[in-house]
């Protein structure tokens, strides 16, 4: 069994950690290129979201390299993300690409669904050593948070242009590389000098921008054109109101990890809004943004993949918390039409904008 | 009396004679907004967002259309209405999406049915009582009677009646239910969520066009809730949108029964659920060899590009139906 599962971000050091730590072979599927795409939106539905075609393009390439399981996370909606595993090996079977699929989701009758499928990936290890592996995972999500943090904050700041990421490059790698959870706390020191020793002017002035919206948008370079260097290196110092480790508590651990106290927070902020979940994040959307204005922030973007309901509803929102909280926000819409040249003006233009605002208020 | 308006849009395909039979019940006068026209369609057009959908713009053109004219306007949040359903994430948005985007509108009335874990409507219907004022005992005798009258009003959509047939047929106006018997002519299912294929304006009259062109129409509504569960049973896994299980349920439940010589499945652009649900059902269609037509409506959708396709689709549902019965008859 060779076990491949989607590309999101860094998530797949995550994943590849606990599956290996476990003995399992797995497939990382070649980085999320312009080829996955296309291959992905060939054979998807027209108006699937991003995701699932990216998905698809990473499964199509995975099979080249020989995999044959597909581990993948589910859910039971409104969003269309609880259907995707099984759109996505529908799709697959026509094409003639024979995968097995396994699914954590939420067990729907009773938890020993979910037991199996767990056993099932790893096979004869106790279930000791798979709650060790899931917590490595975690453990690794966690540090690769902290360190993307403290790149958000170097980036506009750094000296030399381009150190930043070029530590982060470094840190990840070294984050990769741990196969043992006892090493993990030297990686992490180790990974965390790498960042101190990037030169930065700490009393450079900057703007700050939270980004909010669709999570996979938010998490995927690719899929976001690389947003958060490209506003780095515009001398914008980005939060994100997801990160990875939380989307690993949500789908691989159902919350046992505490913390949903962030998304809670963001949900009490939206009620003046928005005051009902709508799937996906279109809520914390809609609040995040409420508390980054009240935090002081510059601007908010938002991100969603075309056609994204949640992101819609959030979308349809925004203008008003704008008036009222006098915070400029953007809105960008991602699919495999849109271009980078086009994003890159409107970038440049929003940044001039608070860069006004700025300068008039200060 | 209050006047409540009621907009002509969304799932007042599915639920009209409930709501209303609880209004007039209490005492209260309820306003529909007008059928769906040009007008309206622009107005919701600047006054929703870019990216939401057609249905979405249209539901918005109709509050607008009742803005000025009644003292609340219904517009519940629909959060579910089936167990470990729901309908879509817009509709859990729907109050604030409208009430957002439109400056000086009278109060919404926006209770939320949430039956994703089971439970009664009561809830739903007593909060609304709540919030118009009235005493629980009346609100629970116009419970019940519109409950009376929806079940009726399911009958008659099961019976093989479109919407509005069927509301004219619970006035007593049956003349408007004449039979469309037609035997002998092609049977087509239109699939596609209530407010797409019921809309005339904004299917650019489908139905109408199919009967004057003496086909014989059927739509997931005048099946069963067991035929729709068999139907979706092939499914790999439940799913979670009442509107997609439903058209997909039916979709495969005519597939499978063989006596329908075509489906037209009717979706709005970017329409999430519809994005998986028809990807299902084209799939199956196809696999099987029926004439299968996917119309995609938005605001730009051009009738005579329309026709054109519906045109090409029928003369190949007749020509499939002709060399059936020539081959059964020899
Ligand atoms: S949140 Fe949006 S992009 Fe993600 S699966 Fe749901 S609908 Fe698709
Ligand atoms: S189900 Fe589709 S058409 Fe209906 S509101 Fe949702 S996105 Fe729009």
């Amino acid at each position: 069994m060779k076990v491949t599962f989607p590309h999101m971000g860094h998530l797949w050091v995550s994943v590849a950690a606990m599956l290996q730590y476990l003995g399992v072979e797995v497939v990382v599927p070649p980085p999320t290129t312009k080829r996955t795409l296309t291959l992905g939106s060939r054979y998807a539905p027209e108006f699937a979201c991003l995701p699932l075609k990216l998905n698809l393009g990473n499964f199509i390439e995975a099979r080249e390299l020989g995999a044959d399981t597909i581990l993948m996370a589910g859910g039971c909606g409104p969003c269309r993300f609880g259907y995707y595993a099984q759109v996505e090996h529908a799709i697959l079977e026509d094409l003639g690409y024979r995968y097995r699929l396994v699914v954590m989701e939420p067990p729907q009758r009773h938890a020993g669904e979910l037991l199996a499928k767990i056993k099932y990936i790893t096979g004869h290890r106790s279930w000791l050593e798979v709650a060790r592996a899931i917590w490595f995972g975690f453990q690794k999500a966690r540090l690769l948070d902290e360190l993307e943090r403290r790149a958000h904050y170097l980036r506009p700041r750094e000296v030399r242009r381009g150190s930043t990421d070029r530590a982060f490059g470094e840190a990840l790698k070294i984050v990769a590389a741990v196969r043992h959870p006892r090493d993990m706390a030297k990686a992490a020191e180790q990974a965390h000098r790498i960042m101190s020793e990037v030169a930065f002017d700490a009393y450079r002035p900057v703007l700050r921008v939270g980004i909010v919206g669709e999570i996979f948008t938010l998490l995927e370079p690719f899929a976001n054109y690389d947003l958060e260097r490209k506003l780095g290196h515009m001398g914008v110092e980005v939060d994100r109101s997801i990160y990875l480790s939380e989307w690993i508590n949500d789908h691989l651990l159902f919350g046992l990890a505490g913390g949903r106290r962030t998304r809670k927070a963001a949900c009490r902020a939206a009620a003046p809004y928005l005051n009902h979940f709508v799937g996906g994040h279109g809520q914390e959307t809609v609040g995040s943004a409420a508390l980054y204005a009240a935090q002081g922030y510059d601007g908010v973007i938002q991100l969603m993949p075309f056609t994204c309901m949640p992101e819609i509803v959030a979308a349809s929102i925004l203008p008003k918390l704008k008036a009222e909280l006098g915070i400029p926000v953007l809105t960008i819409v991602v699919d495999e039409h849109s271009g980078e040249a086009g994003l890159i003006t409107r970038l440049e233009s929003f940044v001039d904008l608070l860069h006004g605002r700025k300068g008039v208020e200060g | 009396m209050p006047r409540i308006g009621i907009p002509r849009a969304l799932l007042y395909y599915h639920y009209f004679p409930w709501w209303e039979a609880f209004f007039v019940s209490l005492g209260a006068e309820v306003v529909i907004s007008p059928p769906t026209t040009k007008a309206i369609l622009d107005r919701g057009l600047e006054h929703a967002a870019d990216d939401v959908c057609l249905p979405v713009k249209v539901a918005v053109g109709h509050v607008l259309e009742l803005k000025d004219r009644v003292d609340a306007i219904f517009l519940p949040r629909l959060v579910s209405v089936a167990a470990r359903e729901y309908i879509c994430p817009k509709f859990l948005g729907l109050p604030e999406m409208v009430g957002h985007s439109i400056k000086g509108l009278p109060p919404l009335l926006s209770p939320g049915l949430n039956l994703y874990r089971g439970g009664s409507p009561y809830h739903f219907f007593a909060a609304l009582g709540r919030a118009l004022g009235y005493p629980p005992w009346q609100v629970l005798a116009a419970y019940r009677r519109a409950c009376r009258v929806q079940q009726q009003y399911k009958r008659l959509l099961e019976s093989g009646l479109f919407p509005e047939e069927a509301l004219a047929a619970l006035r007593g106006r049956h003349d408007a239910a004449a039979p469309r018997d037609t035997m002998g002519s092609p049977l087509v299912a239109v699939i596609g969520h209530p407010y797409n294929i019921y809309d005339a304006f904004v299917s650019m009259d489908l139905l109408g066009k199919l009967g004057r062109r003496g086909i014989k129409v059927i739509t997931a509504d005048s099946l069963s809730e067991e035929n729709v569960c068999r139907g979706a049973a092939h499914l790999p896994k439940r799913l979670f949108w009442t509107l997609g299980r439903r058209t997909v349920g039916a979709a495969y439940h005519y597939l499978q029964w063989g006596r329908v010589d075509g489906m037209i499945h009717v979706s709005s652009f970017a329409c999430g659920p519809d994005s998986f649900a028809g990807e299902f059902i084209a799939r199956r269609a196809h696999r099987m060899g029926l004439p299968f037509l996917s119309l995609v409506l938005d605001e730009h959708s051009g009738e005579a590009g329309m026709v054109t396709r519906l045109e090409a689709f029928l003369d190949m549902v007749e020509r499939r139906k002709k060399y059936r019965e020539e081959g059964s008859a020899s």
